[in-house]
């Protein structure tokens, strides 16, 4: 069992025929991702490098395609544009990787989406990964490892690119099984956060336990701490980033920022441990903390 | 990105904000005209600077005395100001602001933030103006009233009366301040802020009597992934307030952050960015930078960063660690080859690197058979090995 997608996930890519789209969605396809066409408002007729159709709408795609995923590498002035095209055109996951998006867009964006009952991932994410089946961003395949039906399966959620990257591979070190890892992205405002997601990991049956990492800025942790002491019976790791960022710089993400003494590292992990949850010290220690959270270890 | 008080000031007046009359000046030659220009009277003097702590640096002056004043106004501009937030080097005062000092019967504080768990702006309001308004938050929260801003709607007239009837406003003065919130709401969502604030919007005093309302001091920080669509924001970018070293990464695509510490961090994302930064902590060293190269980094940008890092005269050993996912571990490789011979490490390299294309990245590296560098096994060798190493 997975969460959001599988292989049977169709995908759309908007922005196909541009050159992180273009590279992204082969790698897609090589992992053995539907990816059934794209959408390049002006490219409608034409075909891609890949040999897929490209639309000029979303619903022109769905039509044709059969579509049921948006994957989106649009440039940032477009980007929330294209994924309420996506949500409109009756698109039910929508991941939107592009960094840069303006916040004012996303908090449009955000609101429309939902009201349209789609699912939005990211922005500024690598995307979502089903091991095994579906990969839908631009995270490496080869670092995960597909629940195999014999050893243990985490499911994890990440505001962190490579540091997911880091602990997935940590995990597979330790032979212990990805459901679907979701990378929900460094910016103040955006999609689906862990409330959502720790709600899908814990009714997921094949999910033994779920690894959740954070960095500084915003409150989302402290709000998912509490989401877990009330609603979830499944183990939860957790990592936090920016235990040594100075307040009031922006660390890399434009999510990632103490300010007015709020989003610090030590309120998270505080809250964290306060709700019963294993948070590892070290991002070196994030695989063994879950094999001892799984009895592994 | 931030403004300075005095483009503040100008954005709340072409927002039609009541604002009180004010003249910048850029050098001391034009202190005389400047109060002339404002009618005498006392006056306060605030040097132009976005770091924090002036008041008690001595650049921010109360005087009627026009000599006084000048004097001042000659010394803010021919000594850099140090602060706290500053360092011991200072910067250096480009513009200083006079305007006539208002005598004040009320202070209120009036600011517009994005609230990221709701995931819309909010507007929040507290009779308690003029302190951070952190802490007012911290000493008494139910001070501060807030309405949250629907994402498609905007502000709504119920809310300005709302927030006026919270601060006890009525009449003239609702009106009044109605005008100064409705102008700050107003650049919030037009030109793309992450921070607004008016602290204090005053009601001031004349012979005695509650006069009217008026903005005195506003802080705007704007969203970086917006300047693009404002032309005239971009405008009021000061560089002289930036750090050198953090403009030039910009510049290269490059996300870095100077800090305090001693090892230099080359790292490919944000967040294990300030993993590393975290676990050399973590292992009794000290961090000197926050660096992110990226995902679709090349060679010459890893080189540039290389480059940065041992600008930093602190650093006495750097850690390299990267997790090739779209970066790839051969690429950092070739840089790092191409850094020790353009540059030479002076200083100890520890280099942890996993992911796409390793295995050709370790061979380059050990065919290069570079003397200072040090190759490290996992994420908890290299935090061991770079503090040992400094």
């Amino acid at each position: 069992m997975s969460i959001l997608v599988d292989k049977n996930t169709r995908v759309i890519t908007h922005g196909l025929t541009g050159k992180a789209g273009a590279f992204h969605s082969a790698q897609c396809l090589e992992y053995g991702t539907k990816v059934v066409g794209g959408v390049v408002p002006g490219k409608g007729g034409q075909k891609s490098e890949h040999g897929l159709p490209v639309f000029d709408t979303v619903a022109a795609a769905i039509n044709e395609t059969g579509a049921n995923c948006s994957l989106i590498f649009v440039p940032p002035p477009f980007a929330a544009d294209s994924a309420m095209e996506a949500a409109a055109a009756g698109i039910k996951v929508i991941v939107l990787i592009t960094e840069g998006v303006p916040t004012l867009d996303m908090v449009k964006a955000t609101k429309f989406i939902k009201d349209c009952g789609a699912k939005l991932i990211g922005p500024n994410c690598p995307g979502v990964i089903t091991p095994g089946e579906a990969k839908i961003g631009i995270m490496p395949g080869y670092i995960h490892k597909p629940v195999d039906g014999k050893g243990k399966a985490v499911g994890i959620i990440s505001r962190s690119g490579t540091l997911t990257y880091e602990a997935v591979w940590q995990c597979t070190q330790r032979n212990i099984s990805q459901t679907t890892c979701v990378g929900i992205g460094g910016d103040p405002v955006k999609g689906l956060n862990y409330i959502e997601l720790l709600t899908m990991f814990e009714a997921d049956p094949a999910t033994d336990a779920i690894i959740m990492i954070g960095e500084i800025g915003g409150t989302d942790e402290e709000n998912a701490a509490a989401f877990i002491k009330a609603n979830v019976k499944k183990p939860v790791i957790s990592f936090i980033a920016g235990r040594t960022a100075p307040p009031g710089k922006r660390m890399g993400h434009a999510g990632a920022i103490i300010s007015g003494g709020q989003g610090t590292a030590d309120s998270k992990i505080a809250a964290l441990n306060a709700a019963g949850i294993h948070v590892a010290e070290s991002p070196a220690d994030i695989g063994a903390a879950t094999a001892r959270a799984l009895g592994l270890a | 990105m931030n403004v300075h008080e005095y483009q503040a000031r100008q954005l709340l007046l072409q927002a039609g904000a009541p604002v009180p009359k004010f003249e910048v000046i850029d050098s001391a030659d034009g202190v005389k005209q400047a109060i002339k220009a404002i009618g005498g009277g006392k006056l306060v003097v605030k040097a132009q600077v976005h770091a924090g702590g002036r008041g008690k640096a001595g650049y921010v002056i109360l005087s009627d005395n026009a000599d006084e004043i000048e004097k001042n106004v000659k010394r803010m501009f021919a000594e850099p100001m140090v602060s706290y937030q500053t360092g011991p080097a200072g910067v250096k005062v480009q513009k200083v602001l006079l305007a006539p000092a208002v005598d004040i019967d009320k202070e209120y504080y009036v600011g517009m933030v994005i609230d990221r768990a709701k995931g819309c702006p909010v507007i929040m309001v507290s009779k308690e103006g003029g302190v951070e308004i952190e802490e007012v938050n911290a000493r008494n929260p139910e001070a501060i009233i807030k309405e949250w801003i629907h994402p498609h709607l905007g502000v709504q007239p119920y809310q300005m009366r709302r927030l006026c009837d919270a601060l006890g406003l009525t009449g003239d003065h609702a009106k009044q301040a109605t005008k100064v919130i409705g102008a700050l709401a107003k650049i919030f969502l037009e030109k793309d802020c992450s921070l607004a604030e008016i602290n204090p919007m005053v009601l001031t005093k004349a012979n005695g009597h509650p006069a009217e309302i008026q903005a005195i001091d506003a802080k705007f920080n704007f969203d970086d992934n917006a300047t693009f669509r404002h032309p005239d924001v971009t405008a009021m970018f000061d560089a002289a307030e930036e750090n050198p070293a953090e403009m030039r990464a910009k510049e290269h695509n490059l996300s870095y952050i100077a800090l305090d510490g001693n090892i230099g961090c080359l790292v490919n994302g944000a967040g294990l960015a300030m993993a590393t930064m975290d676990i050399i902590k973590l292992h009794g060293g000290s961090p000197a930078n926050f660096l992110d190269v990226g995902g679709s980094v090349t060679k010459d940008g890893a080189v540039e960063a290389f480059k940065i890092i041992l600008s930093d005269e602190k650093v006495k050993g750097v850690l390299v660690n990267i997790f090739g996912g779209i970066a790839k571990c051969d690429v950092i490789a070739d840089a790092l080859i191409h850094a020790a011979k353009e540059i030479g490490f002076k200083v100890p390299v520890v280099v942890r690197l996993e992911g796409t294309n390793v295995e050709k990245a370790r061979a380059m590296l050990k065919e290069a058979n570079l003397s200072a560098l040090t190759a490290a096994d996992d994420l908890t060798d290299a935090a061991k090995k770079v503090c040992a190493a400094v």
